[in-house]
């Protein structure tokens, strides 16, 4: 079994910008390589790794979507040694300054972000929040090896080292989504050495932040009969809204709302139930933020799920997840699977 | 101990210094809790000394004493603390709430790793989910009081009264170095070495300063012991060398990173005394040693409190200039360390007391 939190750290250590997610597929690659039957890539550059099942043919499938990519910056100016950038990704300008970052120029550049200081900086925007257009980043080179080095559309990725804190949490970024990658990878390995009858393709979908690119040409590709998606949720925080948040460690999350299979959201939810696993019930009265939104309206239309795995502080180089959260939401999916069977598409109807 | 008696044992910064800055940037020194690094500079200075103690207050006070007759006594400063925090109420479930130490901002601390403590546990200061936010709360800054240091989950390894400064470790990249602290480790580093090679005809008194960030308080006291005819503080100076948003021309850069030592004139605390600023310049031009003037204004060393120290202390400051100081990073220039270092050790070898003969 791999080490959730090595297997995170390695994962979270590639850079893996959206549309630029190629460095951490080697990754993903070895750890599902001794527990799929085959592993490839759409041509978005997504990653299909299948699980056959042992049904007759034609097998139904089961897809389980984890983004791999990554929010960060892209050079968009390089002036007098510095570079401006936008963002790749949500991200609120305020917890930028100040973070360690990796230029990805012509070779490898560690930088930081800084804002431009208030002295230097228009009347209207001193003294406040200084926005992204106002940011730089500094490689602390000269400016003419800047100048070779970098080119506007470099990216930019963040470069906090992963840090092991109290009660078997992780900090760091891109947390947000390789620890649901990291659960899929503990989901296929559990069913590595379990009977199943149906197919299951593991997908770690690209340009989730950005365009769901990933996960609507996946689910066209490999046209499963059912479709889950694992991704982060807001995890309970100071400052975070209560009601719109979830505790760290004390579980997955099961969504419940337009984008999900009401059977389907059942389904899950007696079994963690039954298996006492713990889990909180995630309304979402509209759409949810996830690979889900694309994959239920892809093609015909497919029943769709989402599982979330609680995370703290979002969409920040500080992203902080608890490794039980991550081995529970792994195992769920595992157990889903494993009791899929040849009349399962029948039961699931909607006004029964 | 050998006393230096000619200019190529003047102290030079290579690899070996670099890797003592490396050391003394990522130990923990917050003002008042200056343990960490005063255990380096004893390690370090103790076989080069003729004398040393820790005062009242935690300040390393180090003499090296020279062999020649009727010695100038030249007290050198460098202040061992730097901003951070201290842990102020146990939240529970590894959450804390914390007070300010020097001059450190909710912008600085936002999504950033801590250390905290001696044993340097992290925790992180998160933020709430972009996602969560209205677009009129993104324009307005956080402030402290929003803040938690969150450790993950309750550990009995931080307690109340903690400090907790940036978990940031130390990187040499190209000419330059980036690391926390540098404000003002890069003088400790140099004073160490000016102690180790300091000239035969002066009394060094050196003073590792504790409370520089909180109102120089360290500095005051060693001033009043050491009681030196002429004072030079080695500090670290911002850089604001940026480029200027919508402006021809950056104006206000304080000092420039490249330009060698910043020698002072006047800041909010200290107005140099101005033969020590003519006689560096002078010796700066005769070693050929790029040196800038740091534009006079706000900002304060350690002079402040010593030059009206007793009856007066003819002080001076020279800073290696920083980008970024008081913040999880700041980017120095490796030349401009070892310029400064230059400029003080030349200026230590050739002072005489015709330096303050004349007029101020």
């Amino acid at each position: 079994m791999t080490d959730i939190a090595n297997f995170l750290k390695e994962l979270i250590a590639a850079p893996g910008l959206s549309g630029y997610e190629s460095t951490v597929h080697p990754l993903i690659e070895k750890a599902w390589e001794p527990v799929t039957d085959q592993i490839s890539q759409s041509k978005l550059g997504s990653l299909h790794g299948l699980q056959r099942g042992t049904g007759p043919e034609p097998r139904q499938s089961i897809l389980v979507a984890t983004h791999m990519d990554a929010i960060g910056l892209m050079v968009n100016a390089v002036i007098e040694g510095f570079l401006r950038v936008t963002s790749i990704g949500g991200i609120d300008a305020r917890v930028l300054p100040g973070q360690i970052v990796t230029v990805h120029g012509r070779r490898d550049l560690p930088g930081l972000v800084v804002a431009t200081p208030a002295r230097l900086l228009p009347s209207y925007v001193q003294g406040g929040v200084t926005p992204l257009e106002y940011l730089l980043v500094d490689v602390g080179l000269l400016p003419q090896d800047v100048a070779d080095l970098v080119r506007v559309g470099d990216t930019i990725s963040f470069a906090q080292p992963p840090i092991e804190t109290a009660g078997e949490t992780l900090v760091g970024h891109t947390l947000d989504n390789r620890a649901s990658v990291a659960a899929l990878t503990h989901c296929l390995e559990l069913l590595h050495t379990r009977a199943h009858v149906w197919d299951v393709w593991a997908v770690a979908t690209v340009q989730e932040e950005n365009s769901l690119g990933g996960a609507y040409t996946s689910a066209f590709q490999l046209h499963p009969s059912l479709a889950l998606a694992v991704d982060v949720t807001f995890a309970s925080s100071p400052g975070s809204p209560s009601h719109k948040t979830f505790p760290l460690g004390k579980g997955p999350t099961l969504i419940w709302g337009p984008n999900v299979h009401p059977l389907l959201f059942k389904t899950l939810k007696d079994l963690a139930e039954q298996l006492e696993i713990p889990f909180n019930l995630e309304p979402t009265p509209s759409h949810t933020g996830t690979d889900t939104f694309a994959m239920q309206v892809t093609a015909d239309g497919i029943p769709n799920m989402v599982i979330g795995i609680p995370l703290r502080y979002m969409h920040t180089p500080v992203e902080m997840v608890a490794l039980k959260d991550v081995y529970r939401a792994g195992r769920l999916v595992a157990e889903l699977i494993a009791q899929l069977d040849d009349g399962f598409m029948e039961k699931l109807t909607w006004d029964n | 101990m050998t006393n230096m008696t000619d200019r190529t044992q003047l102290p030079r910064i290579g690899d070996e210094q670099v890797e003592l800055l490396e050391r003394l940037s990522n130990a923990c020194a917050v003002s008042g809790d200056e343990g960490e690094v005063r255990k380096i500079v004893l390690e370090e200075i103790r076989p080069h000394a003729d004398d040393v103690k820790v005062d009242a207050l935690g300040n390393v006070l180090a003499t090296r004493r020279g062999s020649s007759e009727r010695r100038l006594c030249v007290m050198l400063a460098a202040h061992m603390d730097e901003v951070g925090l201290m842990i102020t109420h146990d939240e529970s479930d590894g959450f804390y709430r914390f007070g300010i130490v020097g001059g450190l901002s909710a912008i600085d601390l936002t999504a950033k790793v801590m250390w905290v403590g001696k044993e340097h546990i992290p925790g992180v200061i998160g933020v709430k989910p972009v996602h969560l936010t209205e677009p009129d709360e993104r324009k307005k800054p956080f402030s402290v009081d929003d803040f938690r240091l969150d450790m993950g989950s309750s550990t009995d390894k931080v307690k109340v009264g903690d400090r907790a400064t940036f978990a940031t470790t130390f990187v040499h990249q190209g000419p330059s170095l980036r690391g926390k602290a540098l404000d003002n480790r890069l003088g400790v580093a140099t004073l160490i070495e000016l102690v180790k090679h300091s000239p035969p005809h002066i009394d060094l008194q050196a003073a590792f300063t504790v409370q520089e960030e909180i109102g120089l308080r360290g500095a005051r006291v060693a001033a009043y012991a050491f009681n030196p005819d002429l004072a030079i503080i080695l500090d670290s100076t911002p850089a604001y060398d940026l480029p200027a948003w919508d402006v021809d021309e950056n104006l206000r850069y304080n000092t420039r990173l490249g330009a060698g030592p910043a020698i002072y004139i006047a800041d909010s605390g200290t107005l140099s005394d101005p033969r020590l600023v003519r006689y560096l310049m002078e010796i700066a031009a005769a070693n050929k040693i790029p040196y800038q003037i740091r534009q006079p204004g706000g900002g304060g060393t350690d002079a402040g409190a010593v030059h009206k120290q007793r009856e007066g202390i003819p002080s001076v400051s020279v800073s290696i200039p920083g980008r970024y100081h008081h913040s999880s990073a700041a980017i120095a220039r490796l030349s401009d360390w070892q310029n400064t270092c230059n400029l003080v050790a030349n200026a230590l070898f050739d002072l005489t007391p015709q330096v303050l003969a004349g007029e101020r």
